[in-house]
C-alpha cells in the first residue's frame, strides 16, 4: 500500500565503479519495498546504470561461466525497481540527465527511465518529502 | 533547531577528509540540532573494535550522538565486534530517519 511520501535521490557514479551504487540502489528497493514514491536523477556516469546492452561475464579467476557467475548488472537491478514499483502501485521516476547521456553516447535503455535535466532533479526535490544526494568521491 | 542525519561511506584510512567528519557531526550536536551519525560501506569500518579511529565513535556516543551501522557493510567487512554502544540498522531505518520532516541529510 503507498505511503504517499516521496524520496528523491540523485546519484553520480558510473556502474560497478564504487559501492555508491549498490548502496543506493539499497535505498530505492527499500523505499519501494515501504510504499514510498521514488524519484531518481541519475547525473554524470551514472547514466550508464541503466544502459539496455549489458552483459553478464565469466570469472576467468575462478573459472566460472557465465551462468554459474551469476553475476549482476545494474540494468537489471533497475529493471527489478521497475517491476517492484509497479507491484506496489507506487512511482519510480527515473530520470536520466541529457547531456550526460549524450556526452557518453549512453542513449540506448531498458523500458522505465527517461530523458530530463537538472531542473527535473529540482522540481522532484521540492516536491518530496526527502532527498537524498550521494555524490562521487 | 533541525534534525541532522549525516551519512559516513568513506573508510578514515582512505580518505583524510573522514576524520573531520566526527568533528562536523559533534559541531552540528553541539548547536542543539537533534543529530544522527549512519555509517555505510567503507564507513563503518572505525565502529570494528580496536580499530585507530572507534575512538572517535566512542566519543560521539558518550556524547549522546546516535551512531548507526548498516547491517550489509558490517557483514561484507566481517566485522561482528563493535564499539559500544553503536546500533547495527538497515535501509528501512535509513529511510525511515531520512522522511522524519524537518530532516536534513548530508552524505559524506
Amino acid at each position: 500500500m503507498a505511503s504517499e511520501k516521496t524520496l528523491t535521490i540523485a546519484i553520480m557514479d558510473a556502474p560497478y565503479e564504487s559501492a555508491n551504487s549498490t548502496s543506493a540502489l539499497r535505498i530505492i528497493n527499500a523505499a519501494l519495498e515501504k510504499g514510498h514514491n521514488v524519484n531518481v536523477f541519475a547525473y554524470e556516469g551514472a547514466v550508464n546504470l541503466t544502459m539496455k546492452a549489458q552483459q553478464p561475464h565469466p570469472n576467468p579467476v575462478k573459472g566460472t561461466s557465465v551462468e554459474q557467475e551469476q553475476h549482476p548488472t545494474t540494468k537489471d537491478w533497475v529493471a527489478s525497481l521497475f517491476k517492484l514499483a509497479s507491484t506496489k502501485d507506487v512511482k519510480l521516476d527515473w530520470v536520466n540527465c541529457g547531456l550526460c547521456v549524450d556526452e557518453r553516447g549512453a542513449g540506448d535503455w531498458i523500458e522505465g527511465p527517461r530523458r530530463g535535466g537538472p531542473k527535473d532533479f529540482l522540481d522532484a526535490s521540492m516536491a518530496s518529502d526527502a532527498t537524498l544526494v550521494i555524490p562521487t568521491k | 533547531m533541525a534534525n541532522y542525519l549525516l551519512i559516513e561511506s568513506r573508510d578514515p584510512f582512505d580518505s583524510s577528509d573522514s576524520q573531520y567528519f566526527p568533528e562536523l557531526v559533534q559541531g552540528i550536536s553541539d548547536r542543539g540540532n537533534d543529530t544522527v551519525l549512519f555509517l555505510v560501506q567503507n564507513g563503518v569500518l572505525p565502529v570494528r573494535k580496536g580499530s585507530k579511529y572507534s575512538e572517535a565513535m566512542s566519543r560521539l556516543i558518550r556524547n549522546k550522538i546516535k551512531v548507526l551501522a548498516d547491517s550489509f557493510s558490517l557483514k561484507e567487512r566481517a566485522i561482528s565486534n563493535l564499539v559500544e554502544g553503536v546500533e547495527i540498522a538497515d535501509m528501512d531505518r535509513l529511510l525511515d530517519l531520512l522522511l522524519e520532516p524537518g530532516t536534513k541529510a548530508i552524505w559524506h
